[in-house]
Formats: C-alpha cells, structure tokens, sequence
C-alpha cells in the first residue's frame, strides 16, 4: 500500500518524473508526431485516453492474478488488455474524425507499442498505488505526456522556419531541442517526491 | 532491394551497420536513452533484447503460415511477452543488483519497436534460418549503438568505463551527461555523426 497523496502523485507524475523528458518513454511518438502542434495535442488526448482505460482494466487484472497466484502472467495481460483499448480507440477515432484518423497515421496502432501505457500499468502495480491513486497517476502521466509533445511541437513549428544548417535538420535536431527541454523540467525537481 | 537468396552472412552484417536499428532506422528511442547511462547497464540491456529478438524472430518465423493475418500483430505481441518474461525472471535470479539498476525496462522490452518491427516486417516473411540471423544482427547493432551511447555517456558523465576509472582525477564529471539531458545531447551528436558520414558517402558517389 502507498499513501501518497493524491496531489503529490500529480505533480510528481507531470511535472517532476515527467515521462518523457525524465524516464525517456514514448519517444518514438515523441518524435514522430511532434511536427505540428495541433496532431500532437490530439494525440496526446488519444495517449491519456489510452492510458487511464488501461490503468483501469491494468488495476483489476493485477488484483484478479493476485487472487489466483499468477503473477508471471501480468506482463502478457498487460499487453493483451492495452492492444485490445488501442483497437477501440482506434475505430472510435476512425468513425468519429476521419481527418484526425489520417493524419495520426500509423502512430495510431503504435500506441500499443508506446512504452508509457505499458509502463504506467507496470509502475502502478510496483508502487502498490489503490484504485483512485492509480486513476489519477494514470491522467497525470498523461498530461505529462502531452504537455512535452505540445511543448517540443511548438518548438519545431519555430525552427522550421529558422535558417539551420542541412546536416542537422530532422531527428538530430529535435533530440537536441528534447535535451534543453529536459534541462528546464529539472527545474521541477523541488516540486513532491 | 532485391531479395533473391538471402545470404546468412549478410542477414547479420546488415543489422550491425547499414541498416543499423538506432542510428540509421531511428527505432528502439525508449530503451536506447533511459538505461545508456553506464556501459554497463547499456550492455545488459542490449543483450537481454538480442535474445528476445533471436527467439521471438525464430518462433514468429515458425508459425507464420499458420497465424491469420488479422490478428498477426497480438499473436507477435504475446510471443514477445513470453520471452520478456523469461528474461526478467532470469536477470533477476541471477543478478539483482542488475535487475534493479534496469527496473521497468527490462519488462519494457515487450513495447520496444524494433522486436515488433523485425517480426512484422522480416520475419513473418522468411524462414527460420535467415530470420534467426536477422534478429541475431539486428540485436548486435541494437547492443553496439548502445554501447557507443553508454560508454560515451559513462565517460563523460563519470570519468568511468565499466565502473574503472580512466580519465585523470583532475578530470570534473559532466554531470549533465547522466541526466536524462545528457542521453539527448549524446544521441543527437551520434545521429549527426551518422548523417554526416552518410552525407560525405553520397557526396562522394
């Protein structure tokens, strides 16, 4: 059991220990889908959305193996119960805004292989977090998650227009605008634990 | 490309350099960044992933006349899984202290995009023994870059190499190096290296 508080686990989730610029997950969508502000804000919707049906099925899966002994097969269920969501936002997406749907392109599917859905499941279930604390760790991460991709996608709309050299342009580019981006969320550190 | 008669040889050559999974294909960002941080570690985590690769690349190869299409990607997912789980069972039976400096990232191998990638695009296509060398060469490059990666970064960071010190006393770490930060700065200056090689190549062509 973790009794953390609730705010603690927000702040320290978004903003401190944020997912992206301080565990280094979700960088391939981080890079990839971090060209225009608007799909990265939508993705990062997408993200979040993913992330707290999977904390939630992720929640009762860990209690039920508990209860029948079989721990080893969390890391499989996990993975099954994210890929099915994924499926679901998927066509939900599809139906609902055809336009998003294309312009996620294939980042849309990879969602399952976004490491920080996996990972919020698995951090949840280390810290022993009850079902609230799990729910609102799971939306902080989120956010964490989209508020670094909005940030580095308002970064590259800039620099797109700036005079770089060529042999620089492209992903070299956009780690080095991660590295001082992540340089300004140690600022946080200060902030919970 | 053209794929007549896939020599094993050239199978494992390929992962290692040209089509090296992190610095030419840009896959695998996640654990490429989070656990370079010492050589060390970066080792380990390139070996646990060459084997998951070897295994899950032989396996998918095996039943990929059996499995329906529509649901090829859960299948590869849930053989991946397997493996993963095997790995973290083992790393922590036989060094804890290892398994603890990793943490989630050995479970996080399941999402890491090359592993799914190469059973999709390669294996799900081939047979067993070119599969095999695929991922064999593929988890090789996977584990060179990331030593190239950590080294730098350990270095640096710490005036260490595998724990030994060997930058003089008078040296003053970069503390920026081990940070997350320092994992950016390090894969930006090898991707630019990269770039500019390929650069001079075609450039000379």
């Amino acid at each position: 059991m973790n009794d953390q508080s609730l705010s603690t686990i927000f702040v320290s989730a978004c903003l401190t220990n944020n997912f992206v610029l301080a565990y280094f997950l979700g960088i391939c969508p981080f890079l990839g889908v971090s060209g225009k502000m608007q799909t990265a804000g939508r993705m990062g919707a997408a993200v979040t959305f993913v992330m707290l049906v999977a904390s939630l099925c992720a929640y009762g899966i860990n209690a039920l193996l508990l209860a029948i002994g079989a721990p080893y097969l969390r890391l499989i269920c996990f993975i099954a119960v994210i890929a099915s969501t994924v499926q679901l936002v998927e066509m939900f997406i599809k139906k609902v805004s055809p336009a998003l749907f294309r312009s996620l392109g294939v980042f849309l599917p990879l969602i399952t292989t976004n490491c920080t859905i996996l990972a919020v499941a698995l951090f949840q279930t280390n810290k022993g977090y009850d079902l609230l604390q799990c729910l609102v760790y799971a939306f902080s991460a989120g956010l964490g998650f989209t508020l670094a991709i909005t940030l580095i996608a308002g970064l590259r709309e800039k620099l797109a227009l700036a005079d770089t050299p060529e042999v620089v342009r492209g992903t070299a580019l956009t780690l080095v605008l991660a590295g001082i981006l992540s340089i300004a969320f140690m600022g946080f550190a200060g902030l919970g634990g | 490309m053209p794929y007549a008669a896939p020599a094993s040889a050239d199978e494992l050559v390929k992962g290692l350099w040209r089509e090296n999974p992190v610095f030419v294909q840009v896959l695998g960002m996640c654990p490429t960044l989070a656990v370079s941080n010492t050589a060390l570690n970066a080792l380990a985590m390139g070996l646990a992933t060459t084997f998951v690769l070897v295994l899950s690349n032989a396996v998918v190869s095996l039943i990929r006349n059996f499995v329906p299409k529509q649901v090829r990607i859960t299948t590869f997912i849930l053989v991946i899984a397997t493996f993963v789980t095997c790995v973290d069972y083992v790393i922590q039976a036989l060094r804890l202290d290892l398994h603890r400096a990793l943490g989630a990232f050995i479970s996080l191998i399941v999402v890491n995009c090359i592993i799914l990638g190469r059973a999709e695009s390669f294996a799900s296509k081939n047979p067993v023994v070119p599969a095999v060398f695929d991922g064999l060469g593929m988890g090789l490059g996977f584990t060179f870059a990331l030593l190239c990666l950590g080294s730098l970064r350990e270095v640096l960071g710490a005036g260490r190499l595998f724990g030994v010190a060997v930058l003089p006393a008078a040296f003053e770490p970069w503390v920026v190096m081990a940070l997350p930060s320092g994992g950016f700065f390090t894969l930006a200056l090898w991707l630019l290296l990269f770039s500019a090689l390929k650069r001079r190549r075609e450039a000379a062509a």
